[in-house]
């Protein structure tokens, strides 16, 4: 049970009051001194340390009935991970809070013992002083020789985070109850067996007692029952008793599914009706007790014995585990299901939030996602869009209006979830009034104003407590506080928002202005400029701290090279005020996301230094992220909450290189000392992604951004090429070192529009001559180049394929490729760009292929482009109209409208196509001349 | 003229030498031959071209980098490799520009070339010889594995495939439907090696019947829908109704068996037995007898060499090519040579520096393939070239002597005075038939300068051949286009009015050639159609 004192605020205050409110003063916070646990082995942007366990774990704990609370597992099952915390204090922790599972066994005016299907409980709890916070998920599972038939357990998801824990809420929430479900049904079933079991002891017992009571009546006729007899007699009473409680309990735990059909709200009263139906047939009678004999036949599967009537509360005897409780199988199932929710949370809550807001907008583009997503993130979406239930339809705004209102797509991050979960949420509510709460919330999420967003998140929360669960906000100390820090703690919610981040990173940066700039429309060998050359320190440097990038971004801007500063200094001077950030990967998303020929009107001013990103706000659903659309600046609190983080801190760079060297240290076994080193040090709990290590796992899509972008630096000719793969013309990367071309292919892999969601269209390395069908089904191939007779055949079919494709020649540094003129790669592959990390210009790279989606969704999808008006249009009428519509309205010129073009038929077939993936599509190609570009 | 040192050259690449010869254009494959740049004529391997027009005027310190991977146009591919793994960069990078070919190339800027999108159809384990016209959206593919496909030319989704045949496929056939049938099922007769011919249903691909009681392989089938009987040629000629039974048959003919047969009037056949020409004429039954027969009307014997094609153009007249390159018009109805044509390799008489160097004196390369005809014109494959005679003025109005790298197989004429052509040397090619101009505005203007001593001597002393030449050919042949997809000798391909163009190849590809732009309609279209299906085309309305 809780008490008052538990109910407590979080920890850190000493953190946040100091540093917060004081202005950050700059530069030397990018070193690393000054983050205070940096000894204890944390990351900066953790801000608890103290916890004595190294990363997020997850505890099944027990209340036994024989010694208490008692930690039964955790996963991962690694005592390095808990290290030296409590374990058994922290399962008193938790167990102790359990309220639900009290009444259980004979409830008051009933005659029998009834099984209460209580619901699970959810609980926040937090520990200052062991410095972890703890998502619990309380269950009950029956056992029968339990008291109560019920063993109370929970499974708590530990964190020494505890913003984590309250942003995740719904998240864990749901995924737990999966846990829980599974750990149920199992257990219902083992339950059911057990009764069976039971029951046929019983009734042989009964036949048994029956017996003998019946020789006794014939073998006494004196008219009077010895005593014996009525002790007999008693028994049987007792074991007819029993046999019908059993039997009850049976058809209760029988009845469960049929129950759960009708939906969790209305559990109470249909189980009332079902518990008073099953009662009914209660009849008792008394016969005598007999001795053994052997006069029942045994039944193949199961042989009954001879028990005692009544079940004995024995203290002695060694009770279930829990893989006997639950069915074996449903046991491992569960075990799985906890380890995924262990990968799923891994991590620091900025990268779970953002992509969490990540996998809700590409959601939301079904349509064109398939291009340029990874396709296993891709198909994961698709089964967990399945899985969650859909966000439902506003009646009045179909999502699809708003986006064409906005035209810039912002995600709305809510500041006050938080804060509102602290404040406002009842411990129980009536279930009766979770149906009416949770339809308020449907109907007033999607009507979404985020004027009324306190409100509004008021009602989410409720909303979520309505069905069936609760949630408490325990800590140990200081539970006073929590009213008192309300506002603070609204302010502490807002580090967790990327958005704020970006903002502060930006606004410490000398160099924030856009290095994205038309550099020359028409790359040739003869326009290389000369300072290209003045890039390639730059990327020298990059190859350095790309071999130690583990260390972080601070390491990266101490390497900046002069000339490059000189350089991107200038850029700066032209390009003030109307470009973004380019360090800033998703201020540019913004930026990209308008069209290029539109009013400047959205365009962020900073003249306070601060780029001031549309806000994002983030607050939570059901099961997943509900994202929405608004006009920028409509959040008020943003400027408030942006401020008072030290920048350090928040360096998205920084964090995801941390990410990507604890994933190192969790899952390649061959990194180095370095490395692992490092990996040490830093907390394991910010490693991870939600989904498990795999080809498009963090590290490799940092590995291919960090070599695209220095394909970028290192070639002039970088755009054309792109241009080829951007518009599926099959580049193809020849070379005599394997280990160079498949890098390289890798890198330039993130350009390459997919055809379905199944496969890529890249062949990493061939060494065969080339065939016209590898251009149908490839996009993109590291070719073989062997210096002898043998590659003739290879060299040959190269050439006479020459019109299907471009071919990069690494060995000599030369391109050959048709003529690109657009704008739209300059942007996307700038070989100045101020974007130093592979992750970032990842990142950025998909922001604009995002855009670029966008745009062919909308030239496919017009209907007026592609249908003549009347039957005596001509096509040079519709082809003229789709040009102008390209050219105009989506500000594509020159070869860029090819692209969207191809980007277009891809959708089509995509989209008509009976089973995607099924097919290759045909090869297109133009007839256009080629030309050569050399180093 | 004197003949140019052949040898001298092949062993001392000089780059003035070649030069020379580029100027002149005039290269033969024996030169090219003895030069130590490989076999020539093998489907397989590649001509040397002109280097393509993104390379030209580039400076030839950019030479060491392209001769590593782009040899086609420097000359054999081996050769090019040995001396690359030989010698140094620098020693090679001067000579490296063949001389420029007689073969008209293109660039890869092709304005009039609609195909922009193809499809690869792969089904086929071997080489792919015949292709069928089903219907307006069907084709059927058949070749040396023996088994026939039935496409979809529209989505090139395979439909159907029959197996049956366990040899290779030598002749395939639609076998029209009377309209009297209850059967409107599409159905197609196969003749293979395995000395079996089959008749399927390409609708649901079963086998209707089978023939197996041949002699000899069956080369070539025809139909004659008039008499509602079919003929199969092989070492002899048989006659076989609807129902596949075996009316009537000559006796044997010759070992190498009938190459090509056509129908003519008069219930006769023309059929093509190595030299000769053999005329049949079918005899029904009548009221005396209940027997079909056969009789050999007629032997015309005038080709010098095999004859490999055969065609009737038109009601008045069939024509034959040989493999010396002799085309006959022959009068149709009494089998009589209208005109003949034997000259077509003859080097027209240009004054070359190495004329002595002839093109085409190896037989094959004056070996007439195939031919296609319109109203005015038949046009002939001739070893490489294309030839366009006119059937009215009985003579040849254009030409394309080195039309392709090596032997053109098949040709055909499409509505918009086009012509398409296919080669052993993988290429597809598209023509189109233009009337020259200004043939006789440009003498003036020479004489005009001449009379002022501005003109060169020469280049007067050429007018007149040069004039003679032109006025011999009022038309031009202008390739406007190429299709470039098959690694091995294209053997056929079908024109459909709306799908495309399909091609079959000895690399076991059939490959579908598609406007690019109308499909990009035609796909917009089904997307449309299928929101509209789904209900959401009108959901903003």
């Amino acid at each position: 049970m809780i008490s008052a004192p538990d109910v407590v605020a979080f920890t850190k205050e000493e953190g946040y009051e100091e540093e917060p409110y004081n202005e950050p003063a700059l530069p030397e916070e990018y070193s690393v001194p000054l983050f205070p646990f940096a000894s204890q082995g944390a990351n900066p942007w953790s801000k608890l340390s103290g916890a004595k366990f190294s990363r997020d774990f997850i505890l099944i704990s027990e209340f036994s009935e024989q010694v208490g609370p008692q930690p039964l597992l955790t996963i991962p099952n690694d005592t390095k991970v808990f290290g030296t915390f409590d374990l058994n204090y922290f399962s008193l922790r938790i167990m102790s809070v359990d309220y639900q599972a009290s009444f259980v066994g004979h409830p008051p005016g009933s005659a029998y013992p009834k099984l209460n299907f209580v619901e699970d409980s959810k609980v926040v709890l937090g520990d200052s002083k062991e410095g972890a916070f703890a998502y619990v998920h309380h269950l009950t599972l029956y056992d029968l020789e339990a008291r109560g038939f019920v063993r109370p357990f929970c499974m708590a998801y530990i964190s020494a985070d505890q913003h984590k824990i309250m942003q995740q809420f719904q998240e864990l929430s749901a995924e737990f109850s999966k846990a829980s479900e599974c750990l149920k049904t199992g257990n219902r079933k083992a339950f059911a067996g057990e009764l069976e079991k039971k029951l046929k002891d019983l009734d042989y017992t009964r036949t048994v007692l029956h017996t003998e009571t019946e020789i006794q009546k014939k073998a006494n006729d004196k008219g009077f029952y010895s005593s014996q007899a009525i002790e007999k007699a008693n028994e049987l009473a007792s074991v007819e008793k029993s046999i019908i409680e059993h039997q009850d309990l049976l058809k209760q735990i029988r009845s469960y599914p049929h129950r759960k059909l009708k939906g969790s709200a209305l559990c109470s009263g249909e189980m009332e009706h079902t518990q008073d139906q099953a009662s009914q047939p209660a009849t008792t009678s008394n016969t005598d007790e007999s001795a053994d004999t052997d006069l029942y036949t045994c039944r193949p599967a199961y042989t009954p014995k001879l028990i005692k009537a009544k079940s004995t509360k024995c203290f002695d005897k060694k009770l279930k585990t829990l893989e006997e409780l639950c069915d074996t199988e449903y046991f491992t199932q569960t075990l799985a299901q906890l380890s995924h929710i262990e990968h799923m949370f891994r991590g620091d809550l900025c990268y779970l939030l953002t992509s969490q807001i990540d996998r809700a907008l590409l959601k939301q583009q079904h349509i064109t996602n398939f291009l340029f997503e990874d396709f296993v993130e891709v198909d994961d979406r698709v089964v967990e869009k399945q899985e969650s239930t859909p966000p439902k339809p506003s009646p009045g705004r179909p999502p699809s209006r708003s986006l064409e209102e906005c035209p810039i797509p912002q995600v709305l991050i809510s500041v006050g979830s938080y804060k509102s979960s602290v404040e406002s949420v009842p411990i129980k509510m009536e279930q009766e009034l979770g149906d009416e709460y949770r339809e308020a919330e449907v109907t007033e999420m999607s009507s979404f104003d985020p004027q009324e967003s306190l409100d509004y998140l008021d009602m989410d929360m409720k909303g979520s407590i309505s069905s069936g669960e609760s949630i408490e906000v325990l800590g140990t100390e200081k539970s006073t506080s929590v009213l008192a820090k309300s506002d603070s703690q609204a302010s502490l919610t807002v580090p967790l928002s990327p958005q704020v981040v970006r903002s502060k990173v930006v606004s410490h940066r000398t160099i924030s202005e856009d290095s994205i700039e038309v550099l020359s429309t028409c790359p040739s060998e003869a326009l290389i400029p000369d300072d290209f050359k003045a890039s390639y320190p730059s990327a020298i440097n990059e190859e350095e701290s790309y071999a130690d990038d583990s260390e972080g971004a601070i390491h990266f801007q101490a390497s900046v090279s002069p000339p490059e500063l000189g350089e991107a200094e200038e850029g700066s001077l032209e390009n003030t005020s109307s470009q973004a950030d380019s360090s800033c990967c998703i201020g540019k998303e913004s930026e990209s996301l308008r069209v290029p020929l539109s009013t400047p009107a959205h365009s962020p001013s900073d003249q306070d230094g601060v780029v001031s990103i549309p806000p994002q706000r983030y607050r939570q659903k059901d099961q997943g992220f509900h994202v929405d659309f608004a006009v920028e600046n409509a959040n008020p609190s943003q400027d408030n909450s942006s401020e008072g983080f030290p920048a350090y801190e928040l360096d998205p760079d920084r964090l995801l290189a941390s990410r990507d060297v604890s994933k190192s240290s969790l899952d390649n076994s061959d990194t180095t000392s370095n490395l692992s080193s490092i990996a040490s040090t830093s907390s394991d709990r910010t490693s991870s992604s939600a989904y498990p290590p795999g080809p498009s796992s963090e590290r490799h899509k940092k590995r291919a951004g960090q070599n695209a972008l220095k394909f970028i630096r290192q070639y002039p000719f970088a755009h054309p090429a792109i241009y080829s793969l951007l518009s599926g013309r099959t580049l193809v990367v020849l070379g005599e070192d394997e280990a160079i071309v498949r890098k390289l292919v890798t890198a330039l892999s993130i350009f390459v529009p997919n055809h379905s969601r199944h496969a890529k269209p890249v062949k990493h390395w061939i060494s065969s001559p080339l065939h016209i069908t590898d251009f149908q089904k490839w996009k993109l191939i590291g070719l073989q180049r062997v210096a002898s007779p043998a590659s003739a055949g290879t060299l040959h079919a190269l050439s006479r394929y020459s019109r299907y494709t471009s071919v990069l020649d690494l060995d000599n540094r030369a391109l050959r490729c048709p003529l690109y003129r657009g704008t739209l790669v300059p942007r996307l592959a700038d070989h100045r760009t101020q974007i130093k990390r592979g992750s970032t210009y990842y990142l950025h790279v998909q922001s604009m292929l995002t855009q670029l989606c966008s745009k062919a969704f909308l030239y496919t999808f017009c209907h007026h482009l592609h249908l003549p008006a009347h039957d005596k249009e001509t096509e040079e009428l519709v082809a003229s109209r789709q040009a102008s519509f390209l050219k105009l309205n989506l500000g594509l010129v020159n070869e860029d409208a090819k692209v969207v073009q191809y980007l277009a038929e891809l959708l089509k077939l995509h989209y008509t196509q009976e089973a995607p993936g099924t097919s290759h599509p045909t090869l297109r190609f133009d007839y256009v001349p080629s030309f050569l570009y050399k180093i | 003229p004197a003949p140019a040192p052949v040898g001298g050259q092949a062993s001392r690449p000089e780059p003035a030498g070649l030069k020379r010869e580029g100027l002149t254009g005039r290269v033969s494959r024996e030169l090219w031959a003895s030069r130590g740049f490989g076999p020539v004529g093998l489907s397989a391997q590649p001509r040397p071209r002109r280097p393509p027009r993104w390379l030209r005027g580039f400076s030839s310190e950019l030479l060491p980098w392209a001769e590593g991977w782009w040899p086609s146009w420097a000359g054999s591919v081996l050769r090019r490799a040995e001396r690359a793994a030989a010698l140094p960069s620098s020693v090679t990078q001067s000579h490296i520009w063949p001389q420029k070919s007689p073969l008209q190339t293109i660039g890869e800027e092709q304005t009039q070339n609609p195909y922009t999108e193809l499809l690869v159809l792969k089904a086929h384990h071997d080489i792919v010889r015949f292709l069928v016209q089903l219907d307006e959206y069907r084709f059927a593919s058949a070749g040396d594995d023996g088994i026939v496909v039935v496409w979809n030319a529209q989505t090139g989704e395979k439909l159907l495939e029959l197996n049956g045949h366990t040899q290779k496929i030598t002749a395939l056939i639609t076998f029209p439907s009377l309209e009297a049938c209850e059967e409107k099922n599409q159905l197609i007769l196969t003749a293979s090696s395995d000395r079996t011919v089959i008749l399927w249903d390409c609708d649901t691909g079963r086998q209707v019947r089978k023939v197996s009681c041949f002699q000899s392989t069956v080369k070539c089938l025809i139909v004659l829908q008039r008499l509602d009987v079919w003929l199969s040629g092989g070492n002899d000629l048989c006659v076989w109704n609807r129902k596949l039974d075996l009316l009537c048959k000559t006796s044997h003919l010759s070992d190498t068996g009938i190459s090509a047969l056509i129908e003519i009037p008069k219930n006769c056949v023309v059929a093509a037995v190595g030299k000769e020409l053999i005329i049949f004429q079918l005899v029904a039954p009548t009221e005396e007898s209940l027997e079909w027969d056969i009789l050999e009307i007629k032997r015309l014997l005038d080709h010098q060499d095999n004859i490999l094609s055969l065609v009737n153009v038109n009601d008045l007249s069939f024509i034959t090519g040989s493999h010396v390159g002799e085309m006959i018009i022959w009068d149709i109805l009494d089998w009589t040579m209208q005109a003949c044509e034997c000259n077509f390799w003859d080097p027209s008489p240009q004054l070359d520096t190495q004329q002595e160097i002839k093109l085409c004196q190896k037989p094959n390369d004056i070996s007439i393939h195939h031919f296609t005809w319109d109203e005015e014109n038949v046009f002939a494959a001739v070893g490489r070239g294309l030839y366009v005679y006119n059937l009215q003025m009985k003579r040849v109005i254009a030409c394309q002597k080195t039309a392709h790298d090596s032997s053109v197989l098949h040709v055909a004429k499409l509505p918009n005075r086009q012509l398409i052509s296919c080669s052993e040397d993988g290429s597809v090619r598209i023509w189109e038939l233009r009337e020259k101009q200004q043939l006789a505005v440009e003498p003036v203007p020479t004489g005009f300068f001449n009379m002022w001593g501005f003109g060169r001597v020469n280049k007067q002393a050429s007018q007149p051949i040069k004039k003679q030449q032109e006025n011999a050919t009022p038309c031009s042949l202008e390739l406007i286009g190429d299709l470039i997809g098959h690694s091995s000798s294209v053997e056929m391909f079908l024109y459909f009015e709306d799908h495309g163009l399909v091609t079959c190849s000895a690399d076991h590809l059939i490959i579908l050639w598609k406007n690019g732009e109308r499909e990009s309609g035609l796909r917009s279209l089904k997307l449309f159609q299928k929101l509209e299906e789904n209900g959401d085309l009108y959901l903003a309305v």
